[in-house]
């Protein structure tokens, strides 16, 4: 909550100073600033939509459940269920830390973690719109394959 | 027109999916739609300063001082750059996409933008700090030290495979859906 006062002071704070400075270029400024976000409302409605969803469909205490073993499997499971779902850090840790409590293996809650952060199939429409969709594919493929692998190696050093 | 209504497909068939959850279970539907605009009310408080804020990098920021900072010439002190800059950020991803795309078009390298992306997807200052108290300081240390040269290494990879060479231009090829503010 602090960060969003702190962008929207900081955002006014920069809107105000480029306001006396030229009325023309912060006219330009906003109108750059609506259209962008005009374009955005479609595919984040949706986004937000489907994390409803999700949350809703899928408790906690299932993903622990399913997800307390050491097994390959279970691995490249939760990693998958990390690439695809989306959530802000603030409900991330914490179940991070639930399904450890729950009797997960470390290196399962950490390749969950590393998925998250570095691949997002629920943005993927979004990332298409802005930069294409080769460097999207790729960009997610890299960020799995890596994610793997720095998961795998926090397992074996935290163990 | 038409074009703008494709774009509402996805949410038109969550809307759908919502209602016909609400019929069945409606205290999962209820959780499912409640939950999504305790989601909207979150993103609506940091989205709008931020497009604010890429509205006016565009008109103020010269090309220059982008090309010159984080653009193909800017080697190392580019990339000390961009993970700099990303880890003070706020929001989620997605949040990142408007201003690594707006870096890209006013000269920024490629590898730059993707080594941008990825520091603010994976190693923000303020989810190290929740990571740090919910999962511990090792956790947090270790990914922190793992996760840096392979962002790093993904951003040269990617110039790599998008073949943008030696400059570190990149064309982007969103094509019809492109929705972004208008080529500089």
């Amino acid at each position: 909550m602090l960060f969003n006062v702190t962008l929207f002071v900081f955002a006014a704070a920069a809107l105000c100073i480029s306001f006396r400075r030229d009325r023309q270029k912060t006219k330009k400024a906003l109108a750059i600033a609506w259209n962008s976000f005009r374009n955005l409302i479609p595919s984040m409605l949706g986004i937000i939509g489907l994390i409803g969803l999700m949350l809703a469909l899928v408790p906690r205490e299932v993903i622990a459940g399913l997800f307390g073993n050491n097994s390959p499997a279970g691995i490249l499971l939760i990693s998958l269920a990390g690439a695809v779902t989306l959530m802000p850090a603030f409900i991330a840790f914490p179940l991070a830390a639930s399904l450890l409590q729950s009797g997960a293996s470390l290196m399962a809650v950490a390749c969950f973690i590393t998925t998250l952060l570095m691949v997002g199939i629920i943005t993927a429409p979004m990332e298409v719109n802005f930069f294409g969709k080769k460097f999207t594919f790729w960009r997610n493929a890299i960020g799995f394959v890596l994610a793997l692998v720095i998961g795998g190696v926090m397992g074996v050093i935290l163990q | 027109m038409k074009a703008q209504l494709r774009r509402y497909a996805l949410f038109a068939l969550v809307v759908v999916a919502d209602l016909l959850l609400y019929l069945q279970h409606p205290a999962r539907g209820e959780q499912a739609i409640r939950s999504a605009l305790d989601y909207l009310v979150e993103m609506l408080l940091f989205i709008p300063p931020i497009f604010v804020l890429v509205g006016l990098l565009d008109v103020w920021v010269p090309r220059q001082i982008v090309e010159k900072n984080v653009g193909p010439d800017s080697g190392v002190r580019g990339v000390i750059i961009s993970i700099l800059v990303a880890t003070a950020a706020a929001g989620p991803l997605y949040a990142g996409f408007p201003v690594a795309d707006a870096l890209l078009r006013k000269g920024c390298r490629l590898a730059n933008a993707v080594i941008f992306l990825g520091t603010w997807a994976t190693i923000k200052i303020p989810m190290l700090m929740m990571e740090v108290k919910f999962v511990g300081l090792p956790f947090a240390l270790l990914r922190l030290a793992l996760t840096l040269p392979a962002i790093i290494a993904t951003g040269y990879l990617m110039e790599m495979i998008l073949k943008v060479g030696e400059t570190g231009r990149f064309a982007q090829d969103a094509g019809e859906n492109k929705c972004s503010v208008k080529p500089l």
